[in-house]
């Protein structure tokens, strides 16, 4: 067995492997950072759809589609939808950060969408009447004054879903794109050696997400500045 | 020559929540410059009629008229008939994440009756009448209740609307404030404005009301001049309800 720096020394110092692990912290962070985006405008829309009835009360056509999406994608694995991308669907793309970013974009619309609804949900009826009455369309009034209301309502959840967001994306080794987890178990079937390249991704993912938080919170605090109460 | 049409009509206007047959058949003419009072027992409809008239709740059946549009008809575009129809609610609903400003000139200037200078300056002049033009850019959470609800009024007014829905525009207000809002609620029906009002403030209907509407059970039970209704009321509905809000 390998004293503790010699295995320190395989796992990070040798061959520049820490090099790995800053790629590989790269590819999460770009996957996470467009899959988010995605997840938030897909998320959105859906939501809006989902909330949405005709007249009559009945769903409408797209109310329907964003119904079964939310259900579909909340009620299966995140590796099957990400399976299904990479050898189905974009079968024909090599572009792994892509079809990731695509699959867990996908992946957090649906949760995202779950969110917003319990922010516009917290947000007084009275908001909406009050535009409607004025002549102001539905999409008008949730544009200007409900949306704005309910992603303030909801920010911490949001910013909570990013968190998971990004530590999902550790599974994406599966499809073969080097992020940070595939880049540990790399080195570890290179030293054969497991302990030194978890811990490292580990402490990598936590800084992130200490990082994130942390800029998540002043975030927060500026957006309660305009509460003026 | 015929009598002039009514600005609003409204023809056996029905409303069911459920099972719950809240109005049961409503109907009533309003002319040009009119000032209804609605009043009855909490629960009896006053507040959803005024709502059908909106169309903030659909009608069950019957219909209502503004001028020579069927409100209610689906063909009709409601958001139309709503800028010619001003609401100012119980709890005010100003909208919290806007400046007062904003408030007031969101409506004209998204649905592009008025650019933006125009609809800050018509503004202006609108809360100078009010008292409270320097809190143009204060935030609706920062001001009394009193403040909110005439700053309501103004944001309705904005858009020059042909006739205004109280529903019960003092109701969640601190005694002290009431008076604030009713005197800004007076000078408004002195301009002639026209005026659907359900309220408690009786002293307000006696004083500006054309005709005080009593509903009960989902229909007019009653409807007069103020002087009669309240010194010789008919219905003994009324009679009761009376005798318990006048002490």
């Amino acid at each position: 067995m390998d004293s503790l720096s010699s295995q320190f020394y395989k796992a990070f110092v040798k061959n520049n492997r820490w090099m790995l692990y800053i790629k590989g912290l790269g590819s999460t962070l770009e996957v996470t950072l467009f899959a988010a985006l995605l997840g938030l405008v897909l998320g959105t829309l859906a939501c809006l759809f989902n909330m949405k009835r005709g007249r009559s009360g009945k769903r409408t056509v797209g109310s329907a589609i964003a119904y079964v999406y939310i259900d579909v994608i909340r009620g299966t694995p995140t590796m099957i939808q990400l399976l299904i991308m990479w050898n189905v669907i974009m079968a024909a793309s090599k572009n792994k950060i892509l079809v990731a970013s695509l699959a867990f974009g996908i992946n957090s619309g649906a949760y995202v969408a779950e969110i917003i609804r319990g922010g516009i949900q917290s947000v007084d009826p009275g908001q909406m009447e009050a535009g409607r009455s004025l002549g102001l369309t539905r999409i008008q009034t949730l544009k200007n004054v409900v949306l704005p209301q309910a992603f303030k309502n909801c920010f911490p959840s949001l910013m909570n879903e990013v968190i998971t967001l990004l530590k999902e994306t550790s599974i994406a080794g599966a499809v073969g794109l080097a992020e940070l987890t595939h880049a540990s178990d790399m080195v570890s079937s290179a030293t054969y050696q497991y302990m030194m390249p978890l811990l490292g991704a580990a402490v990598m993912y936590f800084a992130v997400v200490k990082l994130m938080s942390f800029l998540f919170g002043i975030l927060e605090n500026k957006l309660k500045e305009s509460d003026m109460r | 020559m015929a009598e002039e049409q009514a600005l609003i009509r409204v023809k056996d206007l029905r409303k069911d929540f459920g099972s719950n047959h809240v109005l049961r058949g409503i109907n009533y003419e309003i002319q040009k410059g009119q000032k209804i009072v609605l009043v009855g027992p909490s629960g009896c409809g006053k507040s959803t009629f005024l709502r059908c008239m909106n169309l903030l709740e659909v009608p069950t059946g019957g219909e209502v008229w503004l001028d020579d549009v069927q409100v209610n008809d689906p063909k009709t575009d409601i958001n139309k008939v709503r800028q010619r129809m001003g609401m100012v609610f119980q709890h005010f609903n100003l909208f919290h994440n806007l400046t007062i400003m904003d408030n007031i000139t969101l409506a004209p200037v998204k649905l592009g009756l008025m650019n933006r200078e125009e609809a800050q300056e018509k503004a202006l002049q609108l809360l100078r009448r009010v008292n409270l033009a320097d809190k143009a850019d204060a935030y609706p959470h920062s001001l009394s209740g009193g403040m909110q609800q005439r700053i309501a009024i103004v944001r309705s007014l904005e858009m020059n609307p042909e006739v205004m829905l109280f529903d019960e525009p003092t109701s969640a207000l601190d005694p002290e404030m009431v008076g604030e809002v009713l005197d800004v609620m007076t000078e408004l029906a002195e301009e002639g404005m026209t005026m659907v009002v359900v309220t408690h403030e009786m002293a307000f209907a006696r004083q500006v009301a054309n005709k005080v509407l009593f509903i009960d059970q989902g229909v007019i039970q009653e409807e007069n001049a103020p002087e009669e209704f309240f010194a010789h009321p008919k219905n003994p509905r009324l009679q009761d309800f009376l005798s318990k809000v006048l002490k």
